[in-house]
């Protein structure tokens, strides 16, 4: 089956965003689908922690606002320079959770979730009153955007959907490796198995934190890559709506799976669009499909497809065995 | 080597073992023998630093370990080989033993050679290794358990009922294969419903009874108590 093929769907998929700017050449979908991969590295972010160590943090929606908000607060009030807050954003973002995760992570399950979704909503909070930092309710202006890189004009749309899709990519590829590494493996072996992941000498607490951090440090970037894109912040960046969106494209994609991400957000988003004329009412069409998802395909779209090809495969060995049955 | 003395664990109020004083040498097997319920997994659970201790200490090779986060405890060389053959049944089978090397895992010649050993001892797991752990049969799964257990090099192994759900050729098998890697310089410390059989390997063992130690001696004693015989052994 194509879709499970790797190497012809990977590279199919990276020469179709490559290709994407010249096949619509229309301003407003380029701006959709730069905004999506910047929600892609988010929704990855959270995946680390959500899908593969099986901690459901509510917290992200703030994690992706602090990033925003630092890059927002170095450039405009600090003054600093523009890729040197670029940089220094996302850190900031996994300092802060390394403090937030340590607290956190002393809980479990539903209480980790309530906890995380208690701490976005203090973030929330904070932005939102804490005017002579963040302009409160007003918001921050005056961001500067991407600058130009030597003859590479990132002011122009072309150039900077171009230059989102590159950070998404590096972000896929260093997520990828961290998975598919020993140090991933203990990450799904947590998810498995708290006990079991103890008696083989994993450090639960090492390990759980770092995939937190690690989390953070994702969603900070898609707030930065949001910040010098949208260029203006608003203490609703935070909010609980962006986190449960940000759960939707994941568990439409398939939470814990690779692929997911992607997928999940690109679907709905699109799906968000062409829905665009039935304004708030689109919630009635993306209410029951999450909930059948839920019920039906807890993995998502991806978790789907992979279920299909297991079949499949079994399917195959299955039939020799039948016909020397029959003869 | 390890020694329990006066071994208290409590679940809330209730008192899962008391008062377990035991003790294993280097080089034996030592078996536990009870019904379910007993104390057994409780004891082992406790060695492997999972549950806390009311009362009492517990002692491998001279250092007091009961406080102890269970991954130092694995990094001392004490590994619990859990009841019901837990894997990571999406992982493949090569996947599994990587995570059960996790200690020695900056020594990747080591991960190397042990993965040799475990295949070694365990050929079909080598045929299998690409394949989801949660595809194996029951005896296969038991013995990527204790393979996956081998990978910590541990020095004492706490293999909970090995036994339990397989099919009796594959139980002597499973036995076989336990008296192998015990020659090989692990010390083994057994819980076994399964008594005739765990006899017939271990050197010393003792009787469970809800929550306390109520015979204990070398195999052959064991053998010949007449109320062991009549409890587990049924003849």
């Amino acid at each position: 089956m194509i879709f499970s093929n790797k190497r012809i769907i990977i590279p199919l998929l990276i020469v179709v965003a490559l290709l994407f700017p010249f096949i619509v050449p229309n301003q407003y979908y380029i701006y959709i689908m730069t905004l999506s991969f910047i929600w892609i590295i988010a929704v990855y972010g959270l995946n680390i922690v959500a899908g593969y160590t099986g901690y459901l943090s509510l917290a992200h929606a703030g994690f992706f606002a602090i990033g925003a908000y630092s890059m927002g607060i170095l450039t405009t009030k600090v003054e600093m320079g523009f890729w040197l807050a670029f940089i220094l954003s996302p850190i900031i973002t996994m300092i802060i959770g390394l403090f937030i995760g340590l607290f956190a992570l002393r809980t479990k399950e539903h209480f980790f979730a309530i906890y995380t979704l208690c701490v976005g909503y203090i973030i929330y909070l904070v932005i939102d009153k804490w005017e002579s930092l963040t302009g409160g309710v007003r918001g921050l202006i005056g961001i500067p955007p991407l600058p130009n890189i030597g003859p590479i004009e990132l002011s122009d749309p072309i150039y900077r959907y171009y230059f989102v899709l590159l950070i998404l990519l590096l972000s896929i590829f260093v997520i990828y490796r961290i998975i598919n590494s020993l140090v991933g493996r203990t990450f799904t072996a947590i998810r498995n198995s708290e006990n079991l992941a103890l008696a083989l000498g994993i450090s639960t607490t090492v390990n759980k934190l770092l995939a937190f951090v690690l989390s953070t440090f994702f969603a900070g970037l898609a707030g930065v890559l949001y910040a010098v894109f949208i260029r203006f912040l608003g203490p609703e960046i935070s909010s609980t709506i962006i986190m449960f969106d940000l759960l939707t494209f994941l568990i439409v994609g398939g939470i814990g799976t690779f692929a997911g991400p992607v997928v999940g957000t690109l679907l709905i988003v699109w799906v968000s669009q062409s829905l665009q004329f039935l304004e708030e009412y689109r919630m009635l069409v993306f209410g029951p499909i999450l909930t059948l998802m839920i019920i039906f395909s807890p993995y998502g779209i991806v978790g789907l497809f992979k279920n299909i090809s297991a079949k499949r495969k079994v399917k195959k060995v299955k039939v020799p065995i039948e016909t020397e049955k029959g003869a | 080597m390890l020694k329990l003395d006066n071994v208290t664990v409590k679940y809330g109020k209730y008192a899962a073992i008391r008062d377990v004083s035991l003790t294993v040498e280097k080089g034996e097997i030592v078996v536990l023998l009870g019904a379910n319920g007993a104390g057994k997994t409780t004891t082992f659970r406790t060695i492997s630093g999972l549950n806390q201790l009311a009362g009492g200490k517990i002692i491998f090779e001279d250092l007091e370990i009961h406080r102890k986060s269970p991954n130092k405890i694995v990094e001392m060389g004490i590994v619990h080989c859990a009841e019901d053959r837990k894997l990571f049944p999406q992982m493949s089978v090569q996947e599994n033993l990587n995570l059960g090397g996790y200690v020695h895992r900056k020594n990747k010649q080591q991960i190397k050679n042990s993965m040799k050993e475990v295949y070694d001892l365990f050929p079909i797991l080598y045929e299998k290794r690409d394949d989801p752990a949660g595809s194996l049969s029951g005896g296969q799964q038991q013995m990527l358990a204790i393979g996956r257990a081998l990978m910590a090099k541990p020095k004492l192994m706490l293999l909970d009922e090995p036994s339990i759900g397989l099919a009796p050729l594959i139980v002597e098998q499973m036995f076989e294969s336990i008296q192998q890697i015990n020659k090989e310089g692990t010390t083994i410390l057994l819980a076994e419903q399964n008594a005739n059989a765990a006899l017939s390997i271990a050197n010393r063992g003792y009787v469970y009874e809800n929550g306390k130690i109520v015979v204990q001696g070398s195999s052959q004693e064991l053998f010949e108590n007449e109320e062991v015989r009549k409890a587990y052994i049924g003849a």
